[in-house]
């Protein structure tokens, strides 16, 4: 929550970073940018551009092969396993996929988070309530996530994101699966979040729902950051 | 080395953002919480828990059930070494009022209980009715058995080195031929109980890696299937520490469950022999009942239950967990 208060520091910095996996595919090559903390970006790019190989190294799930990823401060490439773990708490990761455990209620996968990180009772059903009003599913705590339809499931997958407030939000692909009203409902989450400060990077390759939303645009093509600028100043360059 | 890992990873699990009051409490809450909840797991799927448990009730309960079996033979035994005696053999040519005197003379001694004389004639006598022999002894000339003074030794006494020391003194008296100690069996009988408690240890040590095995093989099992649980849980934070709790709790259980198994599998086998025992004991004239299992074994069963139930988690987890990580 620091960089918040620290307007020097970004909360993402990507420094000359490649990604070489074992097989020798390079998925980056020479990614620099940073996101200033509270700004909200998209990243963007063709499949196997390099937008999952990129949030896979801001959570720390994949390491850089040369280069530097600075989160909120820490370099990531020196950074020990014993501390991913508190680097992950000031993430919150939104997946395609959901990624919920299907064996317990929408209120024990939200609340998975606080617990982890040890918050006592109280606070943990008070927090995973306010969560799931934010996004619009309080009366939905005590249901099986399988009874929920796919943007319900997205979105409990987004209060567990944000439960326990994290500076930083990531989310890949977000809207995959979901018709545009609902992955319209969906960015205007992530908007809300980022106007009460959170630093917001949603990869998608959504190029209606971005045209529609004016924010800071990263594009990937073939692992190199082709254009870094404004919605609409890039699509004002295209034309 | 690893022992420092888990410590430092534990404090990590304690809340770092906001939280001013309750830490410890909270850390101790979701210890109990998981401790707890393993255990319905379990619940929910009784046969399977049902087997493992009884497949390491049985791995226990069999050193356990010996165990406490060479315990009932060493008590026995230890009854039987209060009857040991010593004999004396005298010189053929010692007369009746020197044997007499030399009888007196060997109540008097510390550390012995009684004196019981056997003359040349009764020796005869008793050698005739029990052996069979009594022609033959017809056609010899003379009484070849010698006189014998049966020595007792008191309740104290009835020691082996006690023993060995009193048979020493005796062998010294001017008329004794030879002095022979009648508990030669007695010790054999405690080296063969000592091959079966060495046994017992050999046979449990096996066991017990059978139980490593079959606790190891069910949480690596459970590991696999929880595994999509895992990597969702590691992607929001969690430390090693907190993922492998619930597995560890599961392997305590699984020990405690097998532990308790035991126990009663035991117990209920020597409720079992009790009876045929005790009528055993009562053709022999003799007090001797069978015990069960003391305080002190049933602690060990269930503290080396709960051990290995541990340890066999602790391993599966250590060489799974670290496979499963997010990609």
């Amino acid at each position: 929550m620091r960089g918040r208060l620290n307007v020097q520091r970004p909360m993402i910095k990507f420094d000359n970073v490649n990604k070489r996996y074992a097989g020798g595919h390079e998925a980056l090559s020479g990614v620099s940018f940073h996101l200033a903390p509270g700004e909200m970006a998209f990243l963007t790019g063709h499949s196997g551009a390099g937008k999952s190989s990129l949030l896979k190294l801001i959570a720390c799930i994949e390491r850089a092969s040369r280069g530097n990823v600075i989160i909120d401060g820490q370099n990531l490439t020196r950074l020990k396993n014993r501390h991913i773990p508190a680097l992950r708490r000031k993430i919150g990761v939104v997946f395609q996929s959901h990624n919920l455990l299907y064996d317990r209620t929408v209120f024990d996968n939200v609340a998975l988070p606080l617990i982890i990180a040890g918050y006592h009772q109280n606070e943990v059903g008070r927090r995973v309530r306010a969560a799931l009003d934010k996004v619009g599913l309080l009366g939905k705590e005590r249901l099986m996530p399988v009874t929920l339809s796919g943007g319900e499931q997205q979105r409990v997958g987004i209060a567990r994101a944000v439960v326990n407030r994290p500076p930083l939000l990531l989310a890949d692909e977000p809207t995959g699966n979901l018709d545009p009203e609902l992955s319209r409902e969906i960015m205007g989450l992530f908007e809300q979040f980022n106007q009460v400060g959170v630093t917001v990077l949603v990869a998608t390759h959504d190029h209606d729902l971005i045209a529609q939303l004016d924010h800071r645009l990263l594009i990937l093509k073939q692992g190199r950051l082709e254009r870094d600028g404004q919605t609409a100043e890039l699509q004002a360059q295209k034309q | 080395m690893k022992r420092t890992r888990v410590k430092k990873t534990d404090t990590e699990d304690r809340p770092r953002l906001g939280q001013p009051r309750g830490k410890v409490s909270a850390y101790f809450t979701h210890h109990l919480w998981v401790l707890v909840s393993s255990l319905g797991a379990l619940w929910r799927t009784p046969w399977a828990t049902l087997m493992t448990a009884a497949v390491i009730g049985i791995a226990l309960a069999l050193p356990a059930g010996l165990h406490v079996l060479l315990q009932n033979v060493q008590q026995l035994s230890t009854g039987w070494e209060g009857t040991a005696q010593m004999s004396l053999f005298l010189k053929q040519d010692v007369p009746e009022k020197r044997i007499q005197s030399l009888a007196g003379e060997l109540r008097r001694w510390d550390g012995v209980a009684e004196v019981r004389y056997i003359s040349r004639e009764q020796a005869l006598a008793e050698f005739r009715e029990l052996s069979g022999f009594g022609e033959a002894l017809d056609s010899l000339d003379e009484n070849p058995l010698p006189a014998v003074l049966v020595l007792r030794p008191t309740a104290e006494a009835a020691k082996p080195a006690q023993m060995e020391l009193l048979l020493g003194r005796v062998q010294k008296l001017e008329p004794v031929d030879l002095a022979q100690l009648d508990m030669e069996w007695v010790r054999r009988l405690s080296g063969i109980i000592e091959v079966g408690k060495r046994g017992v240890l050999l046979l449990g040590g096996l066991l017990a890696l059978a139980i490593l095995l079959v606790v190891g093989n069910t949480i690596r099992l459970t590991i696999l299937s929880r595994r999509q649980e895992i990597v969702v849980t590691k992607l929001i934070g969690a430390t090693n520490a907190f993922i492998r709790r619930p597995f560890l709790y599961t392997g305590f259980w699984y020990g405690l469950m097998g532990a308790v198994l035991a126990w009663l599998l035991v117990a209920i086998l020597l409720g079992l022999l009790r009876a045929p025992v005790n009528q055993l004991s009562f053709l022999y004239n003799s007090e001797f009942s069978l015990g069960g299992l003391d305080l002190e074994t049933v602690m060990v069963l269930l503290g080396s239950g709960v051990a290995l139930g541990l340890l066999g988690s602790w391993l599966a987890v250590g060489k799974h967990l670290q496979a499963i990580e997010p990609s």
